[in-house]
């Protein structure tokens, strides 16, 4: 599908919270008003001083941003191209970019009088960023998260439960990231007057892919002042991981009008994309409708949805936000999937070589530099959104290279 | 309104009494228990007939309807299959509503257009779409009203006086009132609740008023039919299939013990207003 190029990139969404076909308000009538509730909440948050200065402030002062970019030499050393740089959300309190989001919508449930905060979680980085806001704030907190999830990112299971979080282990399905939306949309639809839902990625309907981008374009904004001081000019190239697309979004956000910057966003190739061991739904899917907005989706021939499946929890969706999906038909962005055995060897060759390790949701973007990187000249630069740290990951690392710890 | 579904609710009204609307899976347990589960629930007791399209991933649903719906599934249950269902129910019965019920996806793939056409083809008279508000409109709603096809709308609690004219916009056939916030099959409606937000309803529409969620029994029934226009049971159907089977398989009871319980609850239907 190719539709024809905008004037800008980043005008989108438009009045119906749709980018070209993508995104929209696909809920069920008693969440609507709730909707545009949140609609209306945050068209004027946005533009409120005190709301944006009250972010900023924790931002900075909570979570510790701006996050540094950091360029990693003995990488580009060992690649022999371009010049890689990692923008460092992982240092963030909570260890990601989750948090980015969660302090936005944590403020935005306070101005909406909500009283209790629900949210779903794949790898648990963003069921411990909503435990933690919720914490700071005083807010009741159930997460929702998929029985496989639980158990292979326990570390983020009791870190969610000391932070007075309650967790839900969803059954159903696969017990992944999809059964875990399905179970907190049905507890929203339930307990829909004093519940915020505190979405996790780019994704659901209008405006959460919106808001949810603009929370995480903190990321992208820093980026372009920082690689601007530190190289006096844009990268040639970004490269992020995407599950919703949350991460990535924020890092290309500010970008996407800037031609010469070319961007990637990397997705989870699993076992590989001839089977159904995976979960590239850009390169592997169809445009439908779940979770409330229309994106492209893994499916099967008569619109029932399929399970994904990633070594990286926090990629295993069979979605993605619909702004992705919008880049992807218009060009603008680049979408490739990288296999499990890629990113685990990724994953490994920036633990020894930079003393960094990362998320298993990164390292899929690492495999991609690695690709890449020594195909272009050494003047070149690329930047990579290293959104998360690798401790939640360590146990599922040691199981795929078959070490007891 | 299509002809069957208007004179439907004329003759009801005529004989004052509330419309009975029965919800069931489609395929559950396989196809042809369900066409004969079908076939029976005029003669047990059904004014109009809800006819569950399953989806993989059912967000307005409770365990009953998403297991039934992965049943159905596993057998093989599709859009086809569907409009199979609704012809061979046709060939004896075309006086009773047959509304499809379930959310887009499945609808979006198979093409609108060609799902329109096909279910009016079959002698489908509307449909239910849960994830369909009005704000999407041109993706069914719009098509399928100039096909002279019902599109019901579901209001519900927090469709509030600002809220309503938007709900009731476009919206044929009757409205469905969902008298909880919440999912399929939970819990139970307080009837003078649900009285006063069909009154309140009613002064702006005059278009019939069914509620439904959560109504389980012949008793229940008979309370949220005095102030409604009709009653929507689904869960309850649904989970009696469910007790009746064996390894998800049908017994000889299936088709029995689910007709038997819609006769029961239809009982109090029509004594809603005596
Ligand atoms: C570190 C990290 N990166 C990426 C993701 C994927 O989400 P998104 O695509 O929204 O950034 C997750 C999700 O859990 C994550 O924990």
């Amino acid at each position: 599908m190719n539709v024809q190029s905008p004037n800008s990139f980043r005008n989108g969404p438009d009045e119906e919270g749709q980018f070209g076909i993508f995104g929209g308000r696909f809920v069920a009538e008693t969440l609507m008003p709730n909707i545009l509730e949140l609609d209306e909440a945050y068209a004027k948050a946005k533009k409120d001083p005190e709301f944006l200065s009250e972010l900023e402030y924790l931002n900075k002062h909570y979570t510790g941003r701006p996050s540094p970019i950091y360029f990693a030499e003995r990488l580009t050393e060992h690649l022999g191209g371009a010049k890689v740089y990692f923008k460092r959300d992982e240092l963030n309190h909570t260890g990601s970019h989750k948090i980015n989001n969660c302090l936005g919508q944590i403020l935005l449930a306070k101005r909406m009088g909500k009283t209790r905060i629900i949210a779903e979680t794949g790898a648990g980085q963003h069921g411990v960023a909503s435990a933690t806001v919720a914490a700071r704030f005083g807010y009741p907190c159930m997460v929702y998260m998929g029985a496989k999830d639980v158990h292979r990112q326990s570390p983020n299971v009791f870190r969610m439960k000391l932070l007075g979080a309650e967790i839900e282990s969803v059954t159903a399905g696969a017990g992944t990231l999809k059964d875990a939306m399905n179970e907190a949309l049905r507890d929203w639809v339930t307990n829909v007057e004093d519940t915020y839902y505190l979405i996790g990625t780019a994704a659901g309907p209008h405006p959460y892919p919106e808001l949810v981008r603009d929370f995480q374009s903190v990321i992208g904004k820093e980026c372009r002042e920082q690689i601007q001081e530190a190289e006096g000019r844009l990268p040639d190239m970004l490269v992020a991981s995407v599950g919703g697309g949350s991460n990535a979004i924020g890092l290309f956000h500010p970008f996407l009008d800037d031609e010469s910057v070319q961007i990637v966003g990397v997705e989870a190739g699993g076992k590989g994309l001839e089977g159904d061991e995976h979960c590239a739904s850009l390169t592997a899917g169809r445009p439908g409708v779940l979770h409330g907005n229309r994106t492209y989706l893994l499916q099967d021939a008569e619109g029932q949805i399929e399970e994904g499946a990633s070594i990286s929890a926090g990629l295993d969706y069979p979605g993605i936000g619909p702004e992705h999906s919008w880049l992807k038909d218009t060009g603008r962005v680049d979408y490739v999937p990288i296999m499990d055995t890629e990113a685990l060897e990724a994953f490994q060759l920036l633990c020894r070589l930079e003393g960094i390790i990362p998320a298993l949701e990164p390292s899929h973007a690492l495999a991609e530099v690695v690709k890449r990187a020594p195909t272009m000249d050494k003047d070149q630069i690329i930047v990579m959104n290293l959104c998360g740290r690798g401790d939640k990951d360590v146990h599922t690392v040691a199981e795929a290279l078959g070490i007891k710890v | 309104m299509t002809q069957r579904m208007t004179n439907r609710f004329a003759k009801l009204a005529e004989e004052n009494r509330p419309a009975f609307v029965t919800y069931f899976m489609g395929g559950d347990p396989d196809f042809k228990t369900s066409v004969e589960i079908m076939k029976g629930l005029p003669k047990a007791g059904a004014d109009v007939i809800e006819l569950g399209m399953p989806f993989s991933d059912p967000m307005a649903d409770g365990p009953s309807i998403q297991a039934a719906g992965l049943r159905a599934l596993k057998q093989g249950q599709n859009l086809p299959r569907t409009f199979d269902m609704v012809r061979a129910f046709r060939e004896d019965d075309d006086e009773t509503p047959i509304v499809l019920m379930g959310y887009y996806n499945p609808i979006y793939q198979y093409g609108s257009e060609k799902f329109l056409d096909d279910a009016k083809e079959a002698g489908v008279d509307g449909m239910i779409i849960v994830d369909l508000p009005p704000e999407m409109d041109e993706e069914l709603c719009i098509p399928a009203l100039s096909r002279d096809l019902n599109f019901i709308r579901l209001a519900t609690p927090t469709t509030d006086e600002k809220r309503l004219p938007k709900v009731l916009s476009n919206t044929s056939g009757f409205l469905y009132y969902v008298s909880i916030n919440g999912i399929t099959g939970a819990a139970a409606p307080k009837p003078d609740e649900v009285a006063k937000s069909v009154a309140h309803i009613k002064a702006k529409t005059d278009i019939p008023i069914c509620v439904g969620f959560g109504v389980r029994s012949a008793e229940q029934a008979a309370a949220i039919g005095r102030a409604a226009d009709g009653v929507v049971v689904g869960s309850a159907i649904v989970s009696t299939v469910a007790n009746s089977l064996k390894d998800n398989k049908p017994t000889k009871n299936t088709v029995s013990s689910t007709l038997e319980l819609v006769a029961s609850i239809a009982e109090g239907v029509r004594t809603a207003r005596h």
